[in-house]
C-alpha cells in the first residue's frame, strides 16, 4: 500500500486555495485600512427627498471581502464534497471527510431545518440571523455529532486504545503494514508513541468532553442558582455566610484544588463520595422547590407531580452516588446505599472525582454571577407587584426573577461549556483523575508534548480540536448576547 | 478608609487560615501520609514501618494538634528514640533537642522543611518565586500595554471593521488555553519538523541567563490567554464611554477624533480594566503552572506540581499561604485602586 498524501488527486485545488486565502487576507487588511482612511460614501439627496448613497471606496473594499470570504468558503466545501466523494482517492483529506460524512449529514439536516422554522423557534432561530452565532453553533454541532457519532463507532477507522506494530509515531497517511481483512488500511493522522492511531483518539476524546462538559456546568448552575438566589433576594447574614465561601473557594488556585482533590489517595478516602452526595442534592432540591413554589395553591396536582418527580430524581441521584452498593466503600468503613439491583448506572471513582471537582470549582462563579442579578432584579417594580400579591420568597425567585435573568445566564452557560472543556484538558493535561490510556485531549496532549520537536502529529488534533471546541463555545456566547441584546 | 483596610484584613487572615486548615486536612489524609512515607522511606515499607514512620515524625497526632504546631500556637512534637536521641520538627539537622526552640511555626518565621527538595520551605519558596516573579513581570508587559491598545482601538468605533477583526482575535485568544497555543508555538517555532527554529522549546537555561530566544515564547504563552480578557473588557469599557453625553458634545463642538479619544474618552475608559487586570493575578497563576511545567521552567508552578505529586505537606501549606495572599492583596489593591481612580465611588 502506498501511503496518502494530503491532499491526493484533488491536489489542483491547492494552488487554487492559496490564492483565495492570499485574497482573503489581503482584502481584510485593505478593508481595516480602508475604514479608518477613506472617507465615507458620499450621499445625495434625491427630488422626492429621500436620501441615496453611492457605493463608494468603501463598498469596493466590503464587496472585495465578500467575494474573497465566498471563494476560499466554496473552496473548502470542494475539498470535503469532492473528499466524500473520492474518499482516499483525495488523499488523506478526503478520506477524513468521508469518515465524518454521518456529521456532515446531520450538520446539513440540522441546519436546514433550523433555518426554515427560525421564525418560530425563538432565541435559538435568531442565532441564524448572527453570521458569528452560526459559526459558533457548527463548531459546537461539528464537535457534538462526532462525539456521538463516534461513541457508535461510526467514525473511528481503528480501536482508540489498541497498538499496532510497526505503527510508533508514524507520520499521517501511513498504510498499516500488514492489514487484516475489513481492517481500515491507514493510520489517517499517524499513529502515537504508542503505535494507536491518532484519528480515532481525537475523535473519541470528543465524546469524553461532549459527555462530561455541558452536564457538569448544568450541576454547576443548579449548584450556583439555588444558592445565589436567596442570597441575592434575602441579603443580610446569609448573603455574607455564603459569599465568603464562595470567595473562600475562589482564593484557591484552580490547579493546586485539583492537585488536592483529584488523586487516587483522595479517591481511597471517600472525600468525592461525600462531596458528590452534597453537590448532587441541590438539583433535587432545585427542582423540588420550584414545581412546589409553582403549583402549591393546588394540593390536589401538586402531590402526585411532587412524588412522581422527585421519586426518579431520587432514584436518579441515588444511583449516581452509590457504587456496587454503597455510597462510600473505603477500607475503613462503608455506608450502605442503593442496592445492585436497582442502580441504574455505576460512575467509576476516577470520572466521579472529575466531574465532582470541576462542578466544585465552576459553582462559586456561577453564585455570584446569580447573586448579582437577583440583587439587581429584586428592585424591579414586577417583583414589588408579586410582593404585594402576597406570593411567597421561592416563587418571587424562582418564576420572577429567574426567567429575567435567563438572558446573561444563558449566554454565560455558553462560555462556561468552553471553561469547563478547558478545566477537562488542564486535568488531562497533568494526568490527574481520567485513565492514563484514556482518549481524552488533554491526556493525548500531555503525551504527544513530550516528542514535540520531532514529531507534531500525535500532539497538534487534539490541541487544535480543543480549540475549535472552546473557540465555537465562545462564538456561539457571543452570538446569543447579541441577538438577546436586540429585542 | 482606614476602617475598610482593616476589615480587609481581617477578612484575608480568615480566609487564609480556612484555605490552610483545607490544605492541612487534606495532605494529612491517611493515604496521603502512607504515600509520603513511602516516597520517604522505601515503596516496599510493611504497614508497621508505615505507621512507625508516621508515629516517630509526628503525623499520626490529631489533625487540631498538628495544625496548632504548624501555626506556632503549640509545642512541636518531639520523639525520643531507642537510643536516647531526640527528634522533632524544631530540631534541625545538627541541632541538639535542648538548644532547639519549644514553638517553630509560621508564627515564629518557620515554614517548615521540603520533602522533596531536602531544603528549608522558606529558601524553596523564596527561590522560585523570585524566578516566577521575572517571569510574571514581563508577561505584565507584553500582556497589560498590548491589551489596552487592543482594547481601545476595537472600542472607538462600535462595530468598525477594527472592531470586528480585533474582536474576533480576542475571542481566539480567550478559548486558547495555555497548553494549546504553548503546543502550538513549540510545534510552530522550535521543531525540527517545521524548520522554523527561531526559539528554545524549553526555558530551563532562562532560569540562569533569560535571552529573547530561550524566555519570549514562555512570556507569549501565558500573555496570550489573559490578553484577550482584558481587551474585551477594556473595549466594553471603551465603547460605553464613547455613546457618554461629553463625547457628543466633544465632537458637536468640533474637537477632532484622536484628541477626544486621547484626551476625553481614554482616562474614564481605563478605570475598568484596571480592576480586571488586578483581578487576573489568580488567572496567571493557573497558567504560571502550565507553562513551567510545559517549558520545564523551575519556578513556583513547577514546585508546587512537585510538592503535590509527592504530598510534601510543608512546601504545599506555603505555596497555598503565598498564592492566597497574592489573590487576596490583589483584590484589595483592584477595590482600593477603584475607588481612588472612580470619584463617584465612596465606601461607606
Amino acid at each position: 500500500m502506498e501511503p496518502l498524501t494530503w491532499t491526493g488527486s484533488i491536489a489542483f485545488l491547492n494552488p487554487l486555495l492559496m490564492v483565495a486565502i492570499a485574497a482573503l487576507l489581503v482584502s481584510i487588511v485593505i478593508w481595516i485600512v480602508g475604514s479608518i482612511v477613506l472617507p465615507e460614501a458620499p450621499m445625495s439627496v434625491n427630488l422626492d427627498g429621500t436620501l441615496s448613497s453611492g457605493s463608494g471606496l468603501r463598498g469596493l473594499t466590503q464587496k472585495a471581502l465578500r467575494y474573497s470570504f465566498t471563494a476560499t468558503v466554496a473552496l473548502a466545501l470542494a475539498y470535503i464534497v469532492l473528499g466524500i466523494l473520492l474518499g482516499t482517492g483525495a488523499g488523506i483529506i478526503g478520506a477524513i471527510s468521508r469518515q465524518f460524512l454521518p456529521v456532515w449529514l446531520s450538520m446539513i439536516i440540522l441546519y436546514a431545518m433550523s433555518i426554515a422554522f427560525k421564525r418560530r423557534l425563538g432565541l435559538y432561530g435568531k442565532l441564524f440571523d448572527s453570521p458569528i452565532g452560526m459559526i459558533g453553533f457548527g463548531l459546537v454541532m461539528f464537535w457534538v455529532f462526532t462525539g456521538v457519532f463516534g461513541a457508535l463507532d461510526l467514525i473511528i477507522t481503528h480501536d482508540p486504545l489498541s497498538q499496532v506494530s510497526g505503527m510508533k509515531n508514524k507520520l499521517p497517511g501511513t498504510p498499516l503494514p500488514s492489514p487484516e481483512e475489513g481492517e481500515y488500511t491507514w493510520y489517517l493522522l499517524g499513529g502515537d508513541n504508542l503505535a494507536r492511531d491518532v484519528f480515532s483518539r481525537m475523535v473519541k476524546g470528543a465524546w469524553i468532553v461532549v459527555q462530561i462538559a455541558p452536564l457538569a456546568t448544568l450541576f454547576a448552575f443548579m449548584v450556583g442558582i439555588t444558592l445565589g438566589l436567596p442570597a441575592g433576594y434575602y441579603g443580610g447574614r446569609l448573603d455574607t455566610f455564603l459569599s465568603f465561601l464562595a470567595n473562600l473557594i475562589l482564593a484557591f488556585p484552580v490547579i493546586l484544588l485539583f492537585y488536592l482533590l483529584v488523586t487516587p489517595e483522595i479517591v481511597a478516602t471517600g472525600v468525592p463520595n461525600y462531596m458528590a452526595a452534597v453537590l448532587f442534592v441541590f438539583p433535587i432540591l432545585f427542582i423540588g422547590v420550584l414545581l412546589n413554589s409553582r403549583y402549591y395553591t393546588r394540593p390536589t396536582f401538586r402531590t402526585p407531580l411532587l412524588i412522581g418527580v422527585l421519586g426518579v430524581a431520587i432514584w436518579l441521584y441515588l444511583s449516581l452516588i452509590s457504587t456496587g452498593g454503597y455510597i462510600i466503600n473505603t477500607n475503613s468503613y462503608r455506608i450502605w446505599g442503593l442496592p445492585t439491583y436497582l442502580d441504574l448506572f455505576n460512575i467509576p471513582g476516577g470520572i466521579l472525582v472529575v466531574f465532582v471537582s470541576v462542578v466544585f470549582v465552576n459553582s462559586p462563579t456561577v453564585f455570584r454571577i446569580v447573586r448579582g442579578l437577583a440583587l439587581d432584579i429584586k428592585t424591579r417594580d414586577y417583583v414589588a407587584a408579586a410582593q404585594t400579591r402576597g406570593e411567597g420568597p421561592w416563587y418571587i425567585m424562582l418564576w420572577e426573577i429567574l426567567p429575567n435573568a435567563r438572558g446573561p445566564l444563558i449566554v454565560d452557560f455558553c462560555l462556561r461549556i468552553g471553561y469547563t472543556t478547558i478545566l477537562l484538558g488542564t486535568l488531562g493535561f497533568f494526568g490527574l483523575g481520567l485513565p492514563p490510556e484514556s482518549p481524552d485531549w488533554g491526556s493525548t496532549i500531555n503525551e504527544g508534548r513530550k516528542l514535540l520537536s520531532i514529531y507534531l502529529h500525535p500532539a497538534l488534533p487534539p490541541a487544535l480540536a480543543l480549540l475549535s471546541l472552546v473557540l465555537g463555545l465562545n462564538l456561539l456566547a457571543d452570538g446569543l448576547r447579541e441577538e438577546s441584546l436586540k429585542d | 478608609m482606614g476602617l475598610f483596610i482593616l476589615r480587609r484584613v481581617g477578612i484575608m487572615l480568615m480566609t487564609a487560615l480556612c484555605l490552610t486548615f483545607l490544605v492541612f486536612f487534606l495532605t494529612n489524609l491517611y493515604p496521603n501520609l502512607e504515600k509520603l512515607a513511602k516516597t520517604q522511606g522505601n515503596f516496599r515499607m510493611s504497614d508497621e514501618q508505615v505507621e512507625s514512620f508516621l508515629e516517630k515524625n509526628g503525623y499520626l497526632q490529631p489533625m487540631p494538634i498538628k495544625y496548632g504546631e504548624w501555626l506556632g500556637i503549640l509545642p512541636s512534637f518531639r520523639y525520643e528514640n531507642e537510643d536516647g536521641t531526640v527528634q522533632g520538627r524544631c530540631i534541625l539537622p545538627g541541632q541538639s533537642a535542648e538548644e532547639a526552640p519549644n514553638f517553630c511555626g509560621i508564627l515564629q518565621g518557620y515554614w517548615g522543611y521540603s520533602t522533596v527538595f531536602k531544603e528549608e520551605v522558606s529558601k524553596v519558596v523564596g527561590n522560585r518565586l523570585a524566578l516566577t516573579g521575572r517571569l510574571m513581570f514581563w508577561v505584565m508587559l507584553l500582556m497589560v500595554p498590548s491589551a489596552l491598545i487592543l482594547g481601545i482601538l476595537a472600542g472607538m468605533k462600535e462595530g468598525s471593521a477594527t472592531d470586528r477583526t480585533l474582536s474576533t482575535f480576542a475571542i481566539t485568544t480567550t478559548a486558547t488555553p495555555e497548553y494549546v497555543s504553548g503546543v502550538i508555538f513549540i510545534a510552530i517555532f522550535t521543531s525540527s519538523a517545521v524548520g522554523l527554529k527561531w526559539f528554545k522549546g524549553t526555558a530551563t537555561q532562562a532560569m540562569d541567563n533569560p535571552t529573547f530566544e530561550n524566555f519570549f515564547l514562555p512570556v507569549l504563552t501565558i500573555a496570550l490567554y489573559g490578553m484577550g480578557y482584558i481587551a474585551r473588557m477594556t473595549r466594553a469599557s471603551m465603547t460605553e464611554v464613547m455613546t457618554a453625553q461629553y463625547i457628543r458634545t466633544a465632537r458637536l463642538k468640533g474637537v477632532s477624533f484622536p484628541n477626544i479619544v486621547m484626551k476625553h474618552a481614554l482616562r474614564n475608559a481605563l478605570i475598568a480594566p484596571f480592576t480586571v487586570i488586578m483581578l487576573q493575578f489568580p488567572w496567571l497563576l493557573n497558567g504560571v503552572v502550565i507553562v513551567e511545567t510545559l517549558f520545564n521552567y523551575k519556578g513556583f508552578g513547577w514546585a508546587l506540581v512537585q510538592a503535590a505529586g509527592n504530598n510534601d505537606i510543608q512546601l504545599l501549606l506555603a505555596i497555598s499561604v503565598v498564592s492566597v495572599f497574592v489573590v487576596l492583596v490583589t483584590q484589595l489593591i483592584s477595590d482600593i485602586g477603584y475607588v481612588y481612580l472612580n470619584p463617584r465611588i465612596r465606601i461607606s
